[in-house]
């Protein structure tokens, strides 16, 4: 089951805050759905981010899908550790497979994502 | 003759292995026009299992037609490029279709079977292709029937390095004997059937041929008995005949493109005598300034893919035509038509991916050498 201590949107990203931090990754539902995941692409640290944009890319063997962020802000950190080895997405999507950590410029934006239960109904139904 | 009736699952047509696809939790899409599993598991697990031992596909979406009748052979070197007059009885021939452009209209395999040739068609091409003979036949007032066997008779190939141990287990045919690009016809689990040594990884393989109602057993002898060889879908078949620089129909190969420029010269026999596109390939032999198809392997961390822009000095040179991983090389890979001045291996290329180039340089194909067996018990064929 997908983890009640965060948030996540319809196109299958989740978001968690933590104080002034908010981590970002895809769900178990999206790395299933890709198959292995071979490429990551992140944006830098510094760069901004905006809710519902693009802010990089994930491809597994056939095809090539935008990460869209849940939030808004300025990245503060990059997991290296994705980019070097991406299959971490497919095996740890919830705990290492995590992409980014944001600094959020408008935390109420979370209020509009779904909670765990919504979601699971979102890919269930 | 029409073609046997195909069961459809959501509107598409569907293979005698369907049901145990899904069973074994297949992902299915839409390839060719049929319903096909894409993976099972895991593409990379797939992929990896046929290098290392050995994997099954259903390839029964594909065209199997039998040209029978007096001029059989006589349409079959008229509409091919390659000369079915060498090609003896129990072995087979890679082989085109050519329009009268020169353009290819499919890549096939003929097996000839005593009097009769079966040809393997692409299964995008098999209703076009089919037509395309009858038409030929008509035109050319040869005696030869037209029989597309494609819904009565399924395909399972067997490929890697342990197929042979796996499919002798399941066929009374002496494989040990059985040469590369040869057939002979046997008994499959009991079931009467073809058994030919031809594939599409670069690995020792065998494509085994059945009646429809018998292959759901085959499938499952092979996939959950003894031998447990992993099922392999879609994903993994491409991401092996791109290794070993094998053309797809639609990728490396099409209507706009001759088959000189995709390195497929061999196959076209100009002195075997008239068949359809010989004076355009005739001219299109000598053409120098045509693009020319190469593979290349990426230098930077991106992903080429069909259709990316491919540049050099700053200016647009060529065009993607297959790209993905490579499991075996751990590299990214990919082949491309590029201007034949840029074609030569070494050459350094840039590839636009989302808008940014990144750098790759033109290699040698296959990108993993080929291990079939030109005479069983003979060293690998090179190359």
């Amino acid at each position: 089951m997908d983890p009640d201590d965060r948030k996540y949107t319809e196109e299958h990203e989740w978001v968690q805050l933590t104080g002034d931090v908010a981590t970002v990754g895809i769900t178990r539902y999206a790395q299933d759905q890709l198959g292995d995941i071979v490429y990551v692409e992140l944006p830098k640290v510094g760069a901004r981010v905006e809710q519902s944009q693009a802010f990089g890319v994930v491809e597994s063997v056939k095809t090539a899908s935008d990460l869209y962020a849940p939030l808004s802000g300025e990245v503060i950190e990059v997991n290296r550790e994705v980019v070097d080895h991406p299959e971490l997405v497919n095996q740890d999507p919830y705990g290492a497979g995590w992409m980014i950590k944001v600094r959020p410029s408008n935390p109420g934006e979370l209020d509009r994502l779904l909670d765990a239960a919504a979601y699971a109904r979102h890919v269930g139904g | 003759m029409a073609a046997a009736q195909i069961p459809t699952r959501n509107g598409l047509p569907v293979t005698p292995l369907y049901d145990e696809h899904v069973r074994q939790g297949a992902r299915m899409v839409e390839f060719g026009g049929w319903l096909m599993p894409v993976q099972y598991q895991s593409i990379l697990a797939e992929h990896d299992a046929v290098r290392s031992r050995a994997g099954a596909f259903d390839l029964s979406h594909m065209g199997r037609v039998f040209i029978r009748g007096r001029d059989a052979m006589a349409l079959a070197q008229y509409v091919f490029v390659n000369d079915v007059e060498r090609l003896t009885d129990g072995r087979a021939q890679y082989s085109l279709a050519c329009n009268e452009q020169g353009g290819v209209l499919d890549d096939v395999i003929i097996y000839r079977l005593g009097g009769e040739l079966l040809v393997v068609f692409n299964a995008a091409n098999r209703r076009r292709m089919v037509a395309w003979l009858e038409q030929q036949a008509a035109q050319r007032g040869y005696s030869a029937a037209v029989d597309d066997q494609t819904g009565r008779i399924a395909m399972i190939g067997v490929q890697g390095p342990a197929s042979e141990g796996i499919v002798q287990a399941v066929c009374d045919v002496d494989l040990a004997d059985l040469e590369y690009y040869a057939s002979r016809r046997g008994n499959i689990l009991g079931s009467p059937g073809l058994i030919a040594r031809t594939g599409y990884t670069g690995e020792d393989g065998f494509e085994l041929v059945l009646d429809a109602a018998a292959a759901p057993q085959l499938w499952r002898n092979l996939t959950e008995g003894e031998a447990a060889v992993r099922p392999c879908g879609l994903g993994a078949r491409d991401t092996l005949r791109l290794e070993a620089g094998m053309p797809l129909y639609g990728h490396e190969i099409d209507e706009s493109t001759t088959p000189y420029q995709a390195g497929l010269g061999r196959v076209v026999k100009l002195a075997k005598g008239e068949f359809v596109g010989r004076a355009a390939l005739e001219q299109a032999r000598e053409r120098t300034d045509l693009p020319r198809l190469v593979g290349f392997r990426m230098l930077d961390n991106a992903i080429a893919r069909q259709g990316f822009e491919v540049q050099a000095g700053g200016r647009t040179v060529g065009r993607v035509t297959s790209g993905s991983p490579s499991p075996t090389l751990k590299a990214n890979i990919g082949m491309a038509y590029v201007e034949p001045a840029l074609a030569a291996v070494g050459q350094r290329l840039e590839i636009m991916v989302r808008g940014r180039p990144a750098a790759a340089e033109v290699v040698p194909v296959p990108f993993v050498p080929h291990r079939t067996k030109k005479r069983p018990g003979a060293a690998p064929k090179q190359g």
